[in-house]
């Protein structure tokens, strides 16, 4: 495997224009391995955090990705954004594969990808205003006439329902709610005006209300833009309001992909089924029983273990298969793909 | 009678801080009871005043405080009267004892893990380091942190891990009450139902109180007998968490209530308009009212609390 590494960099990509149906976007056997250099020993080894994933997301479609802290989410987003370089695989944007784009392409291929980073407070440079930093991406893309750059920025803010713009403009961050410091981050995201939304936790940060307010403002800018939206996330309960798909992630992999109906009502993965267990809704009951919850901690992705990645901690882990074997995408039922002995 | 099973009782109680801005009354006027062996989880939008009500109640205050009064009785005793040595001694840790915001962040980095347990048993009950440390490793084993994590540093443990040495930390004294700022508000839903797994276990073992901080609502219903709710420095509503979570009486709870997504159930999640006000000046009448679907003429005169059984709710359609 770590052969193939070293071959791989090199291959020179040719825009490929495929047939894609309304695919936006294509991620093909995907890795993201970070190299690990210890003092003194040199490389020690690869942290495998996004190792060989696989989809499709298609012009005006929404889908959220769900996994545990560490699982590789954000490292598979920004190889996308190609912020990250792949380790193996291919990511192909609009027909076009971006693996090896040229810095003057990749300003470009940026501009059609927004981008919402984790951690909303960091996210805005505190001795900006919010009118300079939405000017921004917009001189960084070559647009100079003031009124122009005045008409985009009063437009993205009032895209996020923040009016009168005026008033928001002067403004620094510090002078906003962690809400409105949301919606400053968002209208960054969408003043080029891009063919995809990638949201990182968008709404971890904040309070139950403001975090359904800016869930829904996602969903309104999804739907009048005609958006494709990746939706990451850790919180279960939110996922269902606000988009098609559920993509689970556990340590690098995709382990089950479907509709929301199919990955809520018929789970299959045996990790999924304890994500919905270990998710509350508010009920006096709660307090009176034990969940079943599997013991220990996501693996080290830098050893993952041998065969399917959650058999330490899986209820049904079946001896001599899945602690040795890795499992194949089963499709219980058209468009429902699980990676899970059981299914076999 | 009454009073042999409450375990805290907090009447009154203001906490101000002094800012260039003004003064900041971060704790308003809180009431509330909590019954022995039971947990009241206090719910309510950042900045309400949560953290500084945990302060508040155990006396652990900043430097620019402006004002503090009120009265908190622990079992009978009367703490805000006691000087800073007496609290000391007799009360922080020993008594009750606080998971703070953030914990598993605030452990000592230079410090073993398991010394960091035992410590509050040499420091307030004198004992020997060695008997200390035998207690910190039962501790351990209670939280579920593996007895052989007692020699690591606090980098070495994964978030959750460190979570439960807090605990442990707060716990090992053998404390009536535990009061628990957001415990599980920066760990993974695995990680976070185990925890409250253990917090259910402990509650039931140990015969422990908790008061219960948070802002997530539905996780908060894991460990909650009371809920009480906290607005803009104020207690707003306490009631049985049966009735609560079915039936919230406050406009501004019924309100939260709804903005909480839910898995199972199909309510769309709503949020609430606007902002909550400012606590420098706080409006003077109801300070929900300007954000509140109910409010009417009498909503700009402050709500007197009414009592029903043993709920309470500041609002004047109760009165
Ligand atoms: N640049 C890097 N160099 C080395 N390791 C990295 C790098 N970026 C991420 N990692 C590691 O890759 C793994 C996946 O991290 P990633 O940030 O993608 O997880 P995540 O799912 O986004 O987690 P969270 O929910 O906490 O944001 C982690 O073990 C992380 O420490
Ligand atoms: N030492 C201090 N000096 C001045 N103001 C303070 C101080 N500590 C807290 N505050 C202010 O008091 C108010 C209440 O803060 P507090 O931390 O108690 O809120 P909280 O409900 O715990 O919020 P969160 O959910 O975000 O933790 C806030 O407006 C905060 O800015
Ligand atoms: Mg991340
Ligand atoms: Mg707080």
């Amino acid at each position: 495997m770590e052969k193939e590494i070293t071959q791989e960099k090199s291959a020179p990509q040719a825009i490929d224009q495929k047939s894609r149906d309304g695919v936006l976007l294509e991620v093909n056997d995907l890795h993201v391995w970070f190299e690990l250099r210890r003092f003194g020993f040199g490389h020690a080894g690869y942290v495998r955090a996004v190792d060989g994933v696989n989809f499709d997301l298609k012009d005006g479609q929404t889908i959220a990705i769900v996994g545990e802290s560490g699982c590789g989410k954000t490292s598979l987003m920004r190889t996308i954004l190609r912020l990250n370089h792949p380790t193996k695989g291919e990511v192909i944007f609009d027909g076009k594969v971006i693996n090896n784009l040229k810095p003057s392409e990749l300003k470009d291929y940026r501009s059609l990808l927004g981008y919402v980073q984790q951690d909303p407070y960091g996210a805005l440079p505190p001795f900006m205003t919010v009118r300079n930093i939405l000017e921004e991406p917009l001189r960084v893309n070559g647009i100079k006439d003031k009124t122009e750059l005045f008409n985009r920025v009063k437009k993205s803010l009032e895209e996020v329902k923040m009016s009168p713009a005026e008033e928001f403009m002067p403004k620094f961050p510090h002078q906003l709610s962690g809400g409105q410091q949301q919606r400053v981050v968002i209208a960054r995201a969408m003043i080029m005006n891009p063919r995809m939304l990638i949201a990182d936790e968008p709404v971890s940060m904040l309070d139950a209300s403001v975090r359904v307010e800016i869930l829904k403002l996602l969903r309104n800018l999804q739907e009048s833009h005609n958006l494709g939206v990746i939706y990451i996330t850790h919180d279960l309960s939110t996922v269902r309001y606000f988009s098609e798909k559920i993509f689970v992630m556990y340590a690098g992999q995709l382990i089950e992909r479907g509709n929301v109906s199919q990955v809520l009502n018929n789970t299959k993965h045996p990790y999924t089924f304890a994500l919905l267990e270990a998710t509350s809704d508010p009920d006096a009951k709660n307090a009176l029983v034990q969940k079943e919850i599997p013991p220990g901690e996501p693996p080290s992705l830098v050893k993952p273990p041998a065969g399917c990645r959650f058999h330490p901690r899986c209820p049904h882990m079946i001896e001599g298969l899945c602690n040795v074997e890795e499992p194949p995408d089963y499709e219980p039922e058209p468009g429902h793909f699980v990676a899970c002995w059981l299914l076999k | 009678m009454e009073k042999n099973n409450t375990v805290l009782d907090i009447q009154n109680l203001k906490l101000y801080f002094r800012t260039t801005r003004g003064t900041v009354q971060a704790v308003d006027g809180v009431d509330f009871k909590l019954k022995t062996n039971q947990a009241v989880v206090v719910v309510g939008e950042s900045g309400c005043g949560k953290t500084s009500l945990s302060k508040a109640v155990l006396r652990l205050l900043p430097r620019n405080v402006e004002h503090y009064s009120g009265k908190v009785y622990l079992n009978d005793i009367e703490t805000m009267s006691l000087d800073d040595e007496e609290y000391r001694k007799q009360i922080r840790w020993v008594k009750m004892s606080l998971v703070p915001q953030a914990a598993m962040n605030a452990l000592n980095p230079v410090i073993r893990v398991g010394d960091q347990v035992a410590e509050p048993m040499s420091v307030h009950y004198g004992v020997k380091k060695e008997e200390a440390l035998q207690q910190a490793i039962k501790m351990f084993q209670h939280v579920g942190v593996p007895v052989d994590f007692i020699n690591r540093y606090p980098f070495e443990l994964s978030g959750g891990m460190r979570q439960r040495v807090a605990l442990a930390m707060a716990l090992v004294t053998a404390p009536d009450l535990v009061i628990l700022d957001e415990p599980t508000s920066a760990l993974d839903v695995l990680t976070q139902a185990n925890i409250f797994n253990l917090l259910k276990r402990i509650k039931s073992e140990m015969a422990t109180s908790f008061v219960l901080i948070t802002h997530d609502i539905a996780t908060s219903s894991e460990l909650a007998d009371r809920v009480a709710v906290m607005y803009a420095g104020q207690i707003v509503e306490v009631a049985d968490s049966s009735r609560f979570f079915k039936e919230p009486r406050h406009p501004y709870s019924a309100k939260l209530m709804a903005s909480v997504p839910r898995l199972r159930g199909n309510d769309e999640p709503d949020f609430i308009t606007g902002q909550p006000p400012s606590l420098i000046k706080p409006p003077t009448g109801c300070r929900f009212a300007a954000r509140c679907p109910r409010r009417f003429e009498r909503c700009s005169e402050e709500p007197p609390v009414t009592k029903i059984g043993d709920d309470v709710v500041k609002c004047w359609l109760y009165v």
